[in-house]
Order: structure tokens, then sequence, then C-alpha cells
């Protein structure tokens, strides 16, 4: 069974996915969040774990592709579209350790 | 004008495709202000693509089975250089460097592609209100969502903008709005058609599909689009299915379950009430028709929002501002990546993507995602047992008619309970289309779902056309009699605008 | 906050290891964990080229740059070479999926790495050192890799970096990941282990094996115990190993300073650590904030990979033999251990020595020459027949031992035959007489030195002399003498004259 999701969840998963959130939007995350969780308590109650999950709805097993070199992409074209460049790369601010 | 008789009369010679498109550009030029349908028009690749249809045909050359018919795109479709923005911020001024197969197809079949039409910011809703671009409004009642995510695409049908749409159905994307708009939307096996260049929303329940003002038209564009893809690991291996040529068979000797737990609560009685008279006309025409219970579909709900929140978190992991798109700068990378995310993401996105996210971390994999994708298996072992004896099921597409602006946004649970229908044919894989059957007390249209089995299209869509047969008319909206409002700017079609 | 704010107290923020050598109260134990670039055309999960050193972002498509849309599809031969690997190293290869790991940094274009989890394609095997040994191999599994990351300012380290530039011409290689089991127990276990694991992916045709451009990259999980303990100590990762030199210095300057740490009376923490090739030293690596919640789930854009029976069986008959069969074959030709035998497999004369060996070489002296003599291009083109009559020579005293190496030096640059080369160089062993003469005349020029010889008591004093004398001989007959008999003569002169 799954523990209630608290504010401090809701924080913890926005750090995760890199979205900031205000103190305001983090209680209305976690009642809104909150809500979609209690309803799917049907869901995570269940006791079914001798049931396969369904990962794909069709059931295709090795599908492969011959090692053919094909089209690249043009790289000006795409370097165009970054929203920076330089030298031919696409240019970040400074990366801090490990974890960006 | 169908498509079919639009591609007829290009292919023979008695109209251009050049003709049919400036009629369909002058109507959404006249009319979008007041539907806000299109994110963009794309008149003048329309243009040069109707004028390579005339050359073909004067050539003596087959144009292809859509010849000259306006299609508009989902706006979560990728069309090289053309911007596509899923209706987000974050992908502003985005052009892709590819076309999608669906469009690539389309084109080769002589389609005309008029323009990007607008969505729930990367097809997150069932309203269209969550568009960066504002909302697209349904064209029976300005006041009333279009349905979503696909609502533009719905609303351009409906509107008679084009006789053919594209959208994408992850929880009932082309059916709900399809239903809300009166037209017909399409949702096929999935891997029928190439997820290729379908910005991705869940994965491993996204299909395109197509919307139209007739049954025919529908498979007709379907044809085009399906087939194997080797671009789409999990596109089906086969050839696209002939469907045109069933329609006319009848349902004579098919079986016809009604899906009862689709039928109960918060569905409105008028919806019911026009569910069981699409049930009794098919009887009338010679189906067997009963109520069956499939209990498995009551937990789709949860498990599809549990599912489509927590591939969606990862899928949109990679609107991070370094490669495309929106970036909102700062000292370091890190810092970069959250400002942008957190300023170009609209709100729902972002709750799908905490949901998402939640439900896959450390600790909760098992109770929620792990969970939801056993009951999949539930869902889909429950339906094959339906299938034994039933050739398709029926139920509304949508618990109401279309709903007011606002009425909704405030209560995420109550917006997602508006997929509780079509929500269990995507989390097995399967087949469904909406076909318009009357209009409620409020007089707005009303749909109801064919349900079929994988690969099913054929006999859903004999189904589909005998209740298109049967249906009572919904009557056209009556678009032009009213100033374009305010809050939605008018569509430059004399180039590309981008709204 | 830097590395080094976050560093402890101790060996880890002073930098200061005190001790010499772990000592013989504790152990080194080390599992190491190798990612290879699988040697294919194109990239794991698209078309775009796999190659080094090309242009930076021209390897790319909209698949390896994670753009909105695209979709992988998985590279035949990669899963080939990853199947090849997993029966070199004795695993079971077994039906597995693909899972996506999420976590943010720029390199990555998706920001998820599509990997394998908890279903690998290759599980439970073994490597083989030529001392005999079997090393464990928990699992090797397929994954793509990421971009590479330069950094602009602060002496292109990334700390105090002003920026970074991104060239995604790695993104999407693959790689195999092969992950260790922790069995090693030294430095030198480390380096015998990766340069067999090389020599295993080189002669598969895997991967070019080149640490130097990054195709193979190690990462090592070290800690240390009690000698006599079965526990196993906390572990720290230690990362950017760039050489096999450095891998050893790393590990053991990582064992003392675990060593160093737990004698002070503190706990070594679970941790990441960088090794600082110019300060000889490991680094922590940033401290997270929170452990990682890589949220894994299975890649839903991809089908499961089934290698049935055939398929394995296909791949396993192309295998070439591997070094630790070659070796056994070799040693046991030559009635030696293989451990003896493990450079001629390494510069791959093995199959040179066995066809001289079973053409009648004699196996000690073709080893022998192997190892010492064959060390330079073209010796593999060697004539095994040839090599096999210059041993057969040498050991009836045709050619002195010096002869025969110059013969065979001859031999690998002319490709001519032994006999021919000895007769035109008027190789001859030299009779008794001859060297009786030669000795006199030497021993007449040094009467001193040979004095000093004779009476010499101290054995070290008489050997260093003998040498004087032999090498003298061995000047004035230009190398015919053969070293052996040179020293007899010399030998039994000294007795007859008193020493």
């Amino acid at each position: 069974m799954a523990s209630p999701l608290t504010r401090d969840d809701v924080a913890h998963v926005a750090r995760l996915a890199r979205l900031h959130c205000t103190d305001e939007e983090l209680d209305r995350f976690t009642a809104q969040l909150g809500a979609v969780l209690d309803h799917a308590e049907d869901v995570a109650s269940l006791d079914i774990d001798d049931v396969e999950p369904m990962v794909h709805p069709y059931p295709l097993v090795n599908v492969l592709r011959d090692d053919e070199p094909g089209v690249t992409s043009d790289r000006d074209e795409v370097l165009a579209a970054a929203p920076l460049s330089e030298d031919r790369q696409f240019r970040v601010p400074a990366i801090l350790g490990e974890e960006a | 004008m169908t498509a079919l008789a639009l591609a007829a009369a290009v292919r023979s010679g008695a109209r251009t495709a050049t003709d049919v498109l400036e009629e369909h550009l002058a109507v959404i030029d006249r009319l979008d202000g007041e539907v806000a349908a299109f994110n963009l028009v794309t008149a003048e690749l329309a243009r040069a693509q109707a004028e390579a249809v005339d050359a073909a045909v004067a050539r003596g050359e087959d144009p292809g089975p859509l010849a000259g018919v306006p299609v508009a795109l989902k706006d979560n479709l990728c069309t090289r250089g053309i911007p596509t923005t899923c209706s987000s911020r974050i992908l502003e001024g985005w052009r892709p460097p590819y076309d999608a197969t669906v469009v690539t197809r389309l084109v080769a079949a002589g389609a005309l592609v008029v323009g990007k039409t607008n969505l729930d910011e990367f097809a997150r809703g069932a309203s269209t209100e969550n568009s960066a671009f504002g909302p697209t409004r349904n064209p029976h009642d300005p006041s009333r969502v279009p349905g979503g995510s696909s609502g533009g695409s719905a609303a351009a049908v409906a509107a008679g903008f084009v006789p053919i749409a594209v959208g994408s159905d992850t929880g009932g994307s082309i059916r709900q709005p399809a239903a809300l708009c009166g037209v017909v939307g399409l949702k096929p096996t999935y891997g029928l058609v190439s997820r290729y260049g379908l910005v991705a929303f869940a994965s491993s329940l996204d299909q395109i599909g197509p919307f139209a003002t007739t049954v025919a038209d529908a498979v007709a564009c379907l044809e085009v689009m399906a087939g194997h893809d080797p671009l789409d690991s999990t596109s089906i291996p086969e050839a696209s299915p002939a469907l045109q040529g069933v329609l006319a068979d009848g349902v004579d000797g098919l079986r016809v379950g009604v899906v009862s737990e689709l039928l109960g609560e918060g569905v409105a009685p008028e919806v019911a009430t026009r569910t069981r008279q699409a049930a009794e006309a098919l009887a009338a025409a010679g189906a067997t028709v009963e109520e069956v219970s499939v209990p498995a579909t009551r937990l789709g709900l949860s498990a599809y929002y549990l599912i489509a929140p927590a591939e969606a978190s990862s899928n949109l992991s990679r609107y991070d501002g370094v490669r495309f798109g929106l970036r909102v700068d700062a000292p370091t990378t890190g810092e970069m990546m959250e400002r942008t995310r957190t300023e170009g993401f609209g709100e729902e996105v972002k709750r799908r993507i905490m949901l998402g996210t939640y439900a896959l971390s450390a600790g909760y994999y098992d109770a929620y995602y792990g969970k939801a994708q056993r009951v999949r298996t539930l869902i889909a072992r429950a339906f094959a047992e339906t299938y034994a004896d039933h050739d398709v099921l029926l139920s509304p597409t949508s618990p109401t008619t279309a709903f007011a602006f606002g009425a909704k946004t405030d209560d995420p649970m109550a917006m997602y309970l508006n997929d509780v229908c079509t929500i269990p044919t995507n989390l097995a894989g399967h087949a469904a289309v909406s076909v318009p059957y009357g209009v409620g007390d409020d007089g707005l249209p009303i749909g109801v779902q064919v349900l079929a089995p994988a690969l099913g299209e054929a006999v859903m869509g004999r189904v589909a056309a005998a209740l298109e047969r049967s249906a009572p008319t919904t009557p056209p909206p009556t678009l032009g009699s009213r100033p374009a409002d305010a809050t939605t700017s008018g569509t430059d079609t004399s180039a590309e605008g981008v709204r | 906050m830097s590395a080094e704010q976050t560093a402890g107290n101790g060996a880890d923020g002073a930098g200061i290891v005190v001790s010499d050598t772990t000592g013989d109260r504790w152990e080194t134990v080390v599992g190491l964990e190798v990612h290879a670039e699988l040697a294919t055309a194109t990239k794991l999960f698209s078309s775009a080229p796999n190659a080094f050193g090309d242009e930076p972002n021209t390897n790319i498509d909209p698949t390896s740059l994670g753009l909105p849309g695209s979709l992988p599809v998985l590279n035949r031969r990669a899963v080939e070479l990853a199947m090849a690997v997993g029966l070199a190293l004795n695993c079971d290869v077994r039906p597995c999926v693909f899972a996506r790991k999420n976590y943010f940094y720029p390199d990555m274009p998706k920001n998820y790495q599509i990997s394998q989890f908890d279903q690998p394609l290759n599980v439970d095997g073994y490597l083989e050192l030529p001392d005999g040994r079997r090393i464990g191999i928990e699992r090797a599994h397929v994954e793509e890799d990421t971009g590479k990351n330069s950094h602009v300012g602060g002496d292109g380290r990334i700390h105090g970096a002003e920026h970074s530039l991104i060239d995604y011409n790695r993104a999407g290689v693959p790689l195999i990941e092969i992950v260790g089991r922790p069995d090693l127990r030294s430095a030198d276990d480390a380096r015998a282990y990766v340069s067999e694991l090389r020599a295993v992916l080189v002669a598969i045709g895997a991967s070019d094996g080149k640490m130097e451009e990054g195709s193979l990259r190690i990462d090592a999980n070290v800690s240390v115990r009690p000698v006599g303990s079965d526990e196993l100590g906390l572990r720290c990762e230690i990362k950017n190993v760039n050489s096999l030199r450095s891998l050893g210095r790393a590990i053991e300057y990582e064992a003392r300073r675990q060593v160093d740490v737990i004698e002070g009376g503190e706990r070594v923490r679970q941790e990441t650590r960088h090794w600082d090739e110019e300060a000889g030293r490991t680094r922590p690596g940033r401290s997270k904030e929170e452990a990682e919640d890589y949220r894994y789930f299975p890649e839903p854009d991809l089908v499961p990979l089934v290698p049935d029976p055939d398929w394995i069986a296909k791949v396993a008959e192309g295998l070439p033999p591997l070094p630790a069969e070659r070796r056994r074959r070799l040693a046991e030709a030559a009635g030696v251990l293989p451990a003896q035998v493990a450079l001629h497999v390494e510069r791959d004369l093995d199959h040179l020595a066995l066809a001289a060996i079973e053409r009648g070489g004699d196996p000690a002296r073709v080893v022998n020459h192997v190892e010492h003599n064959l060390a330079v291009d073209g010796a593999e083109a060697l004539d095994p027949g040839y090599f096999a009559a210059l041993v057969t020579m040498e050991v009836s005293g045709e050619l002195t031992a010096t002869q025969a190496k110059a013969v065979l030096a001859e031999m690998v640059t002319s490709g001519r035959a032994p006999a021919e080369i000895a007769a035109e160089r008027g190789y001859e062993a030299m009779d008794t007489a001859a060297l009786d003469v030669a000795l006199d005349e030497v021993i007449a020029e040094h009467p001193d030195d040979w004095a000093a010889y004779v009476a010499a008591d101290d054995p070290k004093k008489a050997k260093k002399l003998a040498g004087f004398f032999v090498g003298k001989v061995m000047k004035a007959t230009a190398g015919q003498a053969d070293g052996k008999a040179v020293n007899q003569a010399l030998a039994a002169r000294r007795a007859a004259s008193g020493g």
C-alpha cells in the first residue's frame, strides 16, 4: 500500500523533473495529485502480482534494422534550430558537477 | 462535399486541386476567427501541393486517392520546415527537420496540408483549453469547448474548413472531441498507423487517426495512413487494410454488446438514451444486441492516469532548452533547464509530469506504474473474453455533451472523468470510432462509440456505417452569423501565419 | 558546493595518504564495469554513422538528437555483436527488454538513456584469465552512449568553465556494459582482467578496444576488508580511468586511502570518486542532494528482444577461437602452462607457433623464439615450415643460437628459406679445433685477465671474467661460435691451468 502523498513528495518529484514550484503551487499540486492518487487506490490496492504486466498492446518481438548508414541531418539546419550554438556545437551555460 | 467526392472530382479532372484548395482557404480565412481551430495555416505549402496534383492530373498520372483533398494536421505531427508547436511555449520557433510518416503518406496520396490545428498542450487534456495559444471553440456553440486534446482538428472538420483532419488519441483525444463536435473520429489499432513524427505523449497508448464528416471519408484517410513503417518499432508488419469496400456490408448477423459499465454512473441520461437508440437501430438492421458487463473497464481510468503520465514524464524530459525550442537563460545548465521547463510548460503538463514522475519513483513503482500495467493485462483479458462472443461493443463516447469553458479546469479529476469511456480501448490497444448520433437536450452533438478488437477495423467500419445511416441528423454549425470573438485573432491565409 | 568542501576529513580532505601499501592485514576487492563501444557502422537505434573523430555534429539524425517525434529502431548488428560478447564470456543469452534510465544531463539528448535494467541480454558468465582463474560476469547489457561535452574557459575543466559545447556524434553509439563480479584482488588482477577482456572483444570483432579513443571505458568498484573476511566492505566507484596504467594506480591509491580511513577510526563512505591522473589520487564526486532515482521503466518505443536458439547458435558458430582456448591449445602442444604462452596469443602468433610445432619444430625453441625474437612486424606471415626447419637446424647444432636469431630475422623480412640464408652468410657451426685456435689467440692477447680468471676464488668474479672471455671469442669468430661450446671450452681450459 502506498503512503499518502505529502508536500515533500511533490517537492521531491518537482526536483527530479527539473520543475520549480512556488509554495502555492506545491500546495495546489499536493491536493490535486492527491485526489488522483486517491482515485487510483482502486488499482493500487489490488492484489494482482501474479498477473503479467502489459508493456505493449501488440505482441511484437525482434524488430530490427540492418546496420546500414542512412541520411544524416544537416548540421546547419539543426544548429539553426538550437537556442544557442558555437563552433559547430550546441552551446550551454556552465555545467556543474556530474549532474546538470 | 466529402473528401471522397472531392478526390473523385479532382482525379477525373472535373475540378482542379487549386480550385478546391482556394475555396477551403477562403472559408478558413472568413470563419476561423470564430473557432480558432488553426495554430497555423500553411497556404503556400498547400498551394504548391495543389499545383503538383493538378500537374499530375494533366500528365495523366494517378494523383492518389486523396487528390486535392485539404487536410488539417494536429500540431503535434512533425512537418518539415513548418513550425510544430504542440501548442506549447516550450517548442516556440521549432521547425522539425523531417516529416512524420503520416504526413509523407498523405501528401503522396494527393492530400493538401492546409494547416496545423490547436490542441491541449502536448495533447494533455480533454478540452483544448490547455493551449499556450488560447482555446479552440466548439463550432456548434462558441461558449463551449470542442473537447480535446485534438480539439482543433475536430472543430476544423465540424466547421467545414477541411473534409478531413488528423489527430492523435492517447485516451480518447480523437473520439471525445469528435463526439463533442459532431463528426466521425477514428482511433485505429495500436501499431496500425506509424507514430514516427508524432510528438509522443504516452508512447504505449498514442495512436494517430482521422476525423471526417463521414465514416467512408474516415476509413479512406485511414487506408492512406495505415501500414507498416520500418521507422516505428511498434508498427504492425502488415499492409494497410482495405476498409472502404466493406462499409456497405451491413450488420446482419453481427453480435453487438452494449457495455453496461460505460452506461452507468456519470453518463448524462440523454447520452445514455442516444446510445440505446443506436443499439436498437443496429438490432433493427439485423444485429444481435445485448448488454454485456466488462467489469475490468472500471479500472481503466486509474490505470490510465498512472501509465500515461509516467510515460509522458519521461517523453517530456527532452524539452530542456539545449537542442531546440525555448531556452530561459541562467548561469548554469541545471538552472537553465529548470527555468526553461518551468516557464515553458503549462500547468496541466506540469501536473502530469509530476504525477508520472511520482508513479515511477523509487518505492512507488510497484504500487502505481507496475500495478497499472498489470491492470492493462486484466482489461485486455476481459475484452478478449467479451469479444469471444461479440463482434463489436457499443458505448457512449463522452459522458456528456460539450461543456462550458472553465467548467472543469480547476478540478483535474472531473476533467479526467471525461475519458472514462474511451480509455479502455487505448489500454488494450484496440480500435474504436465515434459516430455522431443526434444531439442532446442542449442541442449539442452526441457521439456513440463502436469498439472493436485489435485489427477489427473492418467490422467496426461496417457497424459505424450502419449507425451513420440510422443516425438522427445533427444540425450543422451556424458560423459566420456573428463577428469574430475579440479574444481570438483572425487567421492569415495569405502566407504562413502563426497565431 | 565544491568537491573539496563536501569532502570529509582525514584522507579525503587533506589528500594525504600515509600508507605505502595496504599491508598484510587488508585485502583489496575490485569489481570492474567495462563499457565497450560496439564496432557497428551505425548507431544503436538509428542509421546515423558510428564513427570516431569526425567533424562535430555531423553523425546525427532526429533519433540521435532525440528530436520530438523521433523513434528508436534497434540495430541488428549491434545485437549480434552483443550476443557474441555474451557467448564469449560464457553468459546465458536471454530474452530481454530495453528500459529507460531517467536523469537530466545535457549530453544525453532525451534526458533518458535507453539501457537494460532488470532483464538484460547476457547474464551469469565468466572471463578466464591467463593464469586459469575465472572472474565472474554478472551481466553484459546493451545501451546507448551519450554525446560529449567540452568545457570552454576554466582550463577546459568542468569546474570553473564559463560555458560548455556539446557534440552529439557519439550520442546513440551502441555500448555493451560488462559488469564483472568483485572477484579481483589487486591492481594487477584488474589489469589482467581488462587486458584479457579487451583481447576477447577485439578477437570477436565486437570492439576496437581503444581506451585512448574511449571505445573502452572502465569504472572500478573498490573496497577493502580484513584478510580472512568473507564480507564485502563499503565500496567506492572510481571513474575517469583512461588507461591500464591509470587503472592500476587508481586501485592501489584507493585501497590505501580506504585502509587509512578505516585505521583512522572512520568509516568508508559509499560514493563515486574520480581519478585525477596528474595528482595521482581519487577525489570525491560532487555530493548529490538526494540519492539517484533513475525511474527505470520498460521502453515503450521498443519491443522485446528474444534471441531464439537458432539465432544464438548462428552467432556462436561465427565466433573465432578465443584467447583462453588458443592459450590452452598452444600450451598443450608445447608442454607448458597456458600462462606461459599468453604473450604469444596476445601477439596473434600462436597460430604460427602451433603450425611450426606441427611441422616438427622443437616446441620449447619455437615458443622461445616467438616470445623473444618475433615481436616484429611481419612475423605473422612467416612460413611455419621454414620456421620449423630453422629450429631443427639450431637443435642439430648446424646453427648457433646467435646465428639462428639472425637467420630468423632475415626470414621475416625476405621470406626465404633458412638453409639458403645460412649458406649465403657462411654460417656453419665451428669445429672444436677452430674454436681452440680462437681461444688461444684471445688468452694470448689478455694474459693478466687470464691469470686473474684462473686464480679467482670469488664465483661472482670468476663468472664476470668468464663472460669477458666468451664475449672476446664470439667477437673474434664473428658470432659463428656456439656460446655454449665456448663456455665449455673455457671451463675446461681453466681447469687444465689449475683454476
